[in-house]
């Protein structure tokens, strides 16, 4: 009821012209606010770590300006900090609050039991709860497409992986890439690291840095970064050092043109969109979402950034691959149904 | 065997990389701490101009800059810390942990205001940092063999910060150990009041130790956002600073033990990097967390008994109240 109301008024305002719109904007985000309140909550790397967080802050920002409604985001900085901030949010009323990584998964568990009449939505975490809508990502799909273009450009034979913090979520992006690179070229090796083992492996870049120096050092010539902020040091080891780098989460060809073979890209802005918009129009449901190539919720990127290095053999190759995931014809092994990798 | 030789070069080529933050920060705690003042504030100087460094070496296109700016952050930030703990005879600890937390919001703060983005300075570019030498007479040196090997990848190639680093530790010896200023200075941590007996200004001897630290953590600092790395990213010392001063305890204050320790630190760093994954016979693939641990457990281990008793200077950590 509230939000038909709500679109209502939006409705007003497109029909109201140009002199009003100024005021009924400032209206809107008044009452909207008063009805609708999402929020978000980033995770311990910060929203602008240029990859997960970074994403996220892009649908919200997107949403905000699609609709004029605020989203209000609260960045904790330590682990103690997030069910409370999410605590907090549900108690003054803000929903849905979409929580970010799965290091939430336990805070939202806690906050959802406590406050079961707001709506949560989390994404890459795991919590059963009936207010709680779970995102998920194929991630092997999409890491094994750059897996295979990987070894199409891998001149050494050799390709590395840096992975942020060793939890099976990023074990899952190293086994679908080495399927990938395994379905393209059996022969070749690829180099594995993770950067440590808690969540501050997704922001150091020095760290990240000096793996795929150690990693190029040893042959690889193609370096995949599943690590967030972390990532920043691998492109920027693989440029300095003349070799390519695949992105992740985000579209990040941008950041090293020249080296960035492409991304890895995993829509979650979207899925922190998609919540609110549902949201808003009443249609918001806790059932899980596992979003793969088929569902455009993974995928690889090409933009004017890498589109010279991409020959059209290549993407020929790697779309076919794709259809052939989608179609079932190729099965991605996960690594998080059994904790193990085939290969 | 030639691979073996030439992984070993690699991780030590990498340890050289790695120890040099540590090097300047714990140079820095060498000269604070000889003084008399603890430096629990190495980890927010290092954090500070880390970013000032990366900031100034993006707006002005030259890494020279950004390092000028750096030294000129982390000083200020000494003197905050002189003023409190030296001027004000504050708690020297309670000082250090407050400049820390100063510089983890700051650069956030800053970084929003300037840039538009929380925590993360622009990529820099080319020169607009300090990019690695090659030194002269590789290409002779390079058919000589393992010697060949040394000097490419382990003695050239790195950047001037790297050798600056090295360098730095004798030069302290020598100002330390061998002359007037590093006797007082010496005697100031140990005896201030024999100091100030003897006319000599404890406060100014003390700030002018914090000064010369504030100078050295900043081109630390600066190594670690516009030389090992190219922007400054949010928290990005790691813990670093205080690693630090935990080789400055280590090395018992004394600059060669602790560029040592500097350097054990900094290889077991390295080596976690290149043994992750690397199947040992018996033992299997190290878990990574057993790697992340070593360091720490090495040190402990080290600590409770190898190297003997740690004992710091005596007036460390005590402001200095002249009797009338």
């Amino acid at each position: 009821m509230k939000n038909a109301k709500h679109s209502h008024f939006s409705g007003l305002i497109k029909k109201s012209g140009l002199a009003i719109i100024a005021t009924a904007f400032v209206l809107t985000a008044s009452i909207a606010q008063a009805e609708f309140k999402p929020a978000v909550v980033y995770d311990i790397a910060g929203k602008n770590d240029k990859s997960f967080n970074e994403s996220v802050f892009n649908g919200a920002t997107r949403f905000m300006n699609d609709t004029g409604i605020a989203v209000t985001e609260l960045e904790p900085t330590n682990a103690a900090q997030v069910e409370q901030t999410l605590k907090k949010l549900a108690q003054r009323g803000y929903e849905p609050i979409v929580a970010v990584g799965f290091g939430m998964s336990n805070a939202v568990a806690a906050a959802s039991e406590a406050y079961p009449d707001t709506k949560f939505t989390l994404i890459d975490g795991w919590v059963m709860a009936p207010n709680v809508q779970v995102v998920l990502y194929k991630e092997h799909e999409g890491s094994f497409l750059v897996g295979v273009l990987a070894a199409m450009n891998s001149k050494t034979g050799t390709v590395g992986f840096v992975g942020g913090m060793d939890i099976p979520l990023i074990s899952r992006f190293e086994c679908g890439y080495k399927q990938g690179v395994a379905y393209q070229d059996s022969s070749m090796k690829v180099l594995a690291n993770m950067t440590g083992s808690t969540p501050a492996a997704f922001g150091n870049p020095s760290k990240g840095g000096e793996l795929t120096r150690s990693q190029i050092e040893a042959g690889a010539d193609v370096v995949y970064a599943a690590a967030g902020g972390t990532g920043i040091g691998v492109y920027q080891t693989a440029a300095d050092m003349g070799v390519l780098a695949i992105g992740v989460d985000d579209n990040q060809n941008y950041m090293q043109p020249g080296t960035m073979l492409t991304s890895m890209f995993k829509l979650v802005g979207d899925a922190a969109y998609d919540s609110y918009e549902a949201a808003m129009n009443g249609t918001w449901d806790p059932a899980m979402r596992v979003l793969g190539l088929a569902e455009n919720g993974v995928g690889w990127a090409l933009d004017e950034y890498n589109r010279d290095m991409i020959s059209a053999e290549m993407e020929a190759r790697v779309n076919e691959v794709r259809a052939s995931i989608i179609s079932g014809d190729i099965v991605v092994h996960d690594y998080t149904t059994d904790n193990s990798c085939p290969i | 065997m030639n691979d073996l030789l030439l992984n070993l070069i690699l991780t030590l080529d990498a340890s050289f990389r790695v120890c040099t933050p540590l090097i300047f920060a714990s140079m820095a705690g060498l000269f604070a701490e000889r003084s008399g003042v603890v430096d629990i504030g190495l980890e927010g100087k290092l954090l500070m101009s880390a970013f000032i460094a990366a900031s100034a070496a993006s707006v002005f296109g030259s890494p020279w800059i950004g390092l000028l700016f750096a030294i000129f952050a982390s000083c200020i930030f000494a003197m905050i810390h002189g003023l409190a703990s030296i001027t004000f005879k504050g708690n020297q600890i309670v000082s250090g942990v407050a400049i820390n937390i100063l510089a983890s919001g700051l650069t956030m703060i800053l970084t929003l205001a300037w840039f538009k983005s929380g925590g993360i300075t622009p990529t820099l570019q080319g020169d607009e940092r300090f990019l690695s030498i090659t030194l002269p007479g590789v290409d002779i040196i390079d058919h000589i063999p393992i010697l060949g090997v040394i000097y490419r990848e382990l003695i050239s190639g790195h950047n001037i910060l790297v050798y600056l680093a090295f360098a730095t530790v004798p030069l302290v010896w020598w100002v330390v150990y061998r002359t007037r200023f590093g006797l007082r200075l010496r005697a100031v941590g140990e005896n201030p009041k024999a100091v100030d007996t003897a006319g000599l200004s404890v406060e100014g001897l003390r700030y002018k130790a914090l000064l010369i630290g504030g100078i050295l953590c900043g081109i630390g600092g600066a190594y670690i956002a516009i030389a090992h790395n190219a922007q400054f990213t949010k928290e990005m010392t790691a813990g670093q600073g205080f690693i630090a001063l935990a080789a400055l305890i280590f090395g018992k204050w004394h600059p060669y033990k602790v560029l040592a320790a500097c350097f054990l630190f900094g290889f077991l760093d390295a080596l976690a990097v290149r043994l992750q994954g690397v199947v040992l016979p018996v033992i299997g693939e190290i878990p990574v967390q057993l790697i992340e641990a070593t360091p720490y457990i090495l040190t402990v281990i080290l600590l409770a008994g190898f190297i003997g008793k740690a004992i710091p200077p005596k007036a460390s950590a005590q402001p200095y109240i002249k009797e009338l």
